[in-house]
């Protein structure tokens, strides 16, 4: 099948298999490798992308499915080179260790803050929830958020 | 690559959907896809041919009627539930889908597959029971109307059979509802969960994870004592994991019916 979908603002057409799943459609179809696959069973969140504007997990969605999507990954963030907040807030605070979960980490944190401006600590950790780290015991991942919270 | 090879369809109606559903040998209704897709990977389930419900907008509505019925459509996201201000008319719905799984899983995940998927540890199926739900079934032979205590049979098991669509959850008018459950970490699958309701005499109280299906029982008062009464006399023999004993599920059934049927009455006034 041929899809078309947008992604960090290009758009893209390509045969794929209705069995192929979007995050590898990215990664080896795109060569977006940004987006990361920590487990594949869709509990790290290591592939959390923005989907037609909601955070969802990319290993849990067909890449057919995403015909006409527009899609937003960690690669699209930056612009011209130039880190968003909440990436310089990562660097920061040390927010990140061997910074596996880091893409899905700041997709999540970007989808928090575009649908609340200054959220309370239970509610960056329960926006991360979906989002495992098995190095920094989260406590300088909420710090990172805190601190571009309005 | 994960999955085993499968077709795919993204019909534009419920009625092409149903068409292919019933014609095609192996068909499958994709729904949010949080569990099948899931279970694909793990070979749990293989259907040859899938059906993308995705483009049936008219199976996303929430309406809620003149007369305090709420309508669910079968692709509402539990995050469509979350921010649509005609479900809080049954808070508990909201409260409920609010501490499924993820935001990720939230935004995707919908309230039809939830009850279709019938997952012994899912927490829908037991709040629509407590909730007296009633479940529309399509076929291409027309429309049904399943009360939600008939409609799961069995573990991955509903009355919407081959050929056909769950388009739409009813839940009548109410508010003094309870929902209690032990997880497995916070927001994570249910080790034992208990849903009750007290909109008429007594409560309608559900214990799910326990058995195949959502156990329903009619306790013959909110009394802490009749509740636990009642789950005693069900003579439950859940099943046991690393999770948790039999016994131990067993325990949780009483101390989370007594919880859930406690919120529900402090609500009802």
């Amino acid at each position: 099948m041929t899809i078309s979908v947008e992604v960090d603002g290009t758009r893209y057409e390509r045969e794929v298999d209705a069995r192929r799943l979007l995050v590898h459609f990215l990664r080896d179809d795109l060569n977006l490798t940004g987006t990361h696959i920590g487990c594949d069973t869709g509990n790290c969140g290591a592939c959390s992308i923005i989907y037609n504007g909601t955070l969802i997990k990319s290993c849990m969605v067909l890449a057919v499915q995403a015909d006409g999507a527009r899609i937003e990954t960690v690669e699209g963030l930056a612009e011209e080179g130039e880190l968003t907040d909440i990436q310089q807030a990562f660097s920061a605070h040390h927010a990140l260790q061997c910074g596996y979960c880091t893409p899905g980490m700041l997709m999540s944190a970007t989808a928090l803050l575009r649908g609340n401006k200054s959220p309370s600590e239970e509610e960056i950790r329960r926006a991360i929830q979906g989002n495992i780290c098995r190095c920094t015991g989260y406590v300088n991942i909420v710090e990172a958020i805190k601190s571009v919270s309005a | 690559m994960l999955l085993r090879k499968v077709e795919y369809a993204r019909p534009p109606s419920v009625q092409e959907a149903l068409r292919l559903l019933s014609e095609r040998d192996g068909a499958r209704a994709l729904a949010g896809g949080q569990t099948l897709i899931n279970v694909m990977k793990a070979r749990a389930a293989s259907p040859d041919f899938l059906v993308d419900l995705q483009d049936l907008d008219e199976l996303r509505e929430i309406e809620l009627g003149s007369d305090g019925t709420l309508e669910l459509g079968a692709m509402v996201t539990y995050s469509d539930l979350l921010s649509s201000a005609e479900a809080r008319a049954r808070p508990i719905l909201g409260e409920v889908c609010a501490t499924i799984a993820d935001v990720q899983v939230r935004n995707r995940g919908t309230v039809g597959g939830n009850v279709c998927a019938n997952d012994p540890t899912n927490h829908l199926p037991p709040l629509m029971v407590a909730l007296g739900a009633t479940m529309t079934v399509v076929g291409t032979g027309g429309e049904r109307q399943v009360p939600a205590e008939e409609f799961f049979l069995g573990v991955y098991m509903t009355a919407a059979g081959p050929g056909e669509l769950l388009t739409k959850i009813s839940i009548p008018a109410g508010k003094g509802d309870g929902f209690a459950a032990v997880t497995i970490g916070k927001d994570g699958t249910c080790i034992v969960n208990a849903a009750a309701s007290i909109d008429g005499g007594a409560p309608r109280v559900v214990i799910g994870c326990v058995d195949a299906v959502p156990v329903l029982l009619q306790p013959q008062s909110a009394e802490g004592d009749a509740v636990r009464t009642a789950v005693r006399d069900a003579k439950l023999d859940p099943p046991a994991d690393f999770h948790a004993s039999s016994d131990y599920r067993r325990t949780l059934a009483e101390v989370l019916a007594v919880r859930a049927v406690q919120q529900a009455q402090e609500r009802k006034s």
